[in-house]
């Protein structure tokens, strides 16, 4: 396995960082309600991690180091606000209904964590990559907490009704409570699927 | 009482209570889940977050409707109000470290993470999106600041409870924590119907 495919693979599972690395869990909570919701704000959001990583990396001998931060801020924060005028433009619906979660990826610690960590360090390419397995694993994350909360939340799948009407509806599920039960769960399942090297004791 | 200091009293109560912002609209889960290993330091980074979230509320509002509005710039409000907290919470640093130091040294610490503290923001962004008044700002923002104070002082207590509970290896320190909060998330929507906020 060379360097890159490892760089990318440790992004998606070893290193993911929402189950690991506990971060960005802000988004992960908030628009896991909804299938069509959780996949357009992870594409968002792999979009702004991999092109600010590469940007921030592509920077980084030019960067005086004491501003290095509020540079790095920047540049997210454009790149969000080129995903917020898309989402404007091509999905009115979707937008309205991320309401400021979209906003929210600038303070979105997985990017800011890897510019920081990553692409501070790293040339632009393998930052670019970094930036994208760091999106995925995300997306991966989500995706499944949104297929659980949606099925038994409102018995649809993206928008479609797949359990009878009968069913009776985990409202639960759609609620704040379910969203931490489910990252809960998550994170448990995945620590036993592939422990981390130490677990830390609280 | 007028009706913008009713609402914002109710707006207050709601952001505490039934819309807590860290319990309900997930904000600030970073910080939330990583700093309430200790009581202590919970509070002083939840009295910082009060502090900085009621006044960078008011400025906010005041820079988006007097500056972004009239010059039609208000797809700039991310980076502007990102600017605006930064900057605020670094003057913040600066001046208490000049004239309160103990001050300084018991919050100081907490004063950088606050910048990428999402619920600060996202207070901001909120407050755009319902057309918040002046007033209705600063209400909730406080109102939000004092929720996340009581959720991650709750939280941190939990914490402190079951440290010699004998744990699932595999919950262990995170899993735990999001599951604790959840059953405290179910606590507050028991508050539900008393007031609510569009």
């Amino acid at each position: 396995m060379n360097e890159r495919t490892r760089i990318f693979l440790d992004g998606i599972f070893r290193q993911n960082a929402v189950y690991r690395q506990i971060l960005g869990i802000c988004s992960t909570l908030a628009v896991t309600n909804l299938l069509t919701n959780t996949l357009v704000m992870s594409v968002g959001l792999t979009f702004v991690t991999a092109m600010s990583s590469f940007t921030v990396s592509l920077l980084r001998k030019i960067t005086p180091p004491r501003i290095r931060m509020m540079v790095q801020v920047m540049i997210i924060a454009t790149y969000v606000i080129v995903v917020d005028l898309i989402l404007k433009a091509y999905l009115p619906d979707i937008s309205e209904r991320l309401g400021p979660y979209v906003g929210l990826i600038i303070t979105n610690c997985i990017i800011m964590g890897r510019a920081e960590a990553f692409a501070a360090k790293y040339p632009p390419w393998p930052s670019f990559l970094d930036g994208l397995a760091m999106g995925l694993g995300y997306t991966l994350v989500l995706m499944s907490i949104a297929l659980v909360r949606e099925i038994l939340g409102f018995g649809t799948l993206f928008g479609f009704l797949i359990l009878p009407e009968q069913w009776t509806r985990w409202t639960i599920m759609a609620m704040a409570p379910g969203a931490f039960f489910m990252l809960g769960i998550v994170i448990w399942i995945m620590n036993i699927i592939d422990p981390p090297e130490k677990i830390e004791s609280s | 009482m007028n009706g913008s200091t009713g609402s914002a009293l109710v707006i207050f109560f709601a952001a505490v209570f039934t819309n807590n912002i860290v319990l309900t609209n997930f904000l600030g889960m970073c910080s939330f889940l990583s700093v309430s290993r200790a009581v202590k330091s919970s509070i002083g980074l939840g009295w910082a977050v009060v502090f900085v979230m009621t006044t960078t509320s008011g400025i906010n509002w005041l820079v988006y409707h007097h500056i972004l509005v009239p010059l039609d710039l208000v797809f700039l409000r991310f980076a502007v109000f990102i600017v605006v907290i930064a900057g605020f919470v670094q003057f913040v640093e600066i001046i208490m470290e000049r004239f309160t130091p103990a001050l300084y040294f018991a919050l100081g610490i907490f004063l950088p993470l606050i910048t990428v503290n999402c619920a600060v923001l996202g207070v901001a962004l909120f407050m755009v999106i319902r057309d918040y008044s002046f007033l209705e700002s600063v209400g909730y923002g406080l109102g939000g600041g004092l929720g996340f104070l009581v959720a991650i002082t709750i939280l941190a207590a939990l914490r402190w409870r079951i440290r010699k509970s004998k744990v699932i290896p595999a919950l262990q320190g995170a899993g735990i924590s999001v599951i604790l909060a959840g059953i405290m998330a179910l606590g507050f929507v028991a508050f539900s119907g008393m007031i609510s906020i569009n």
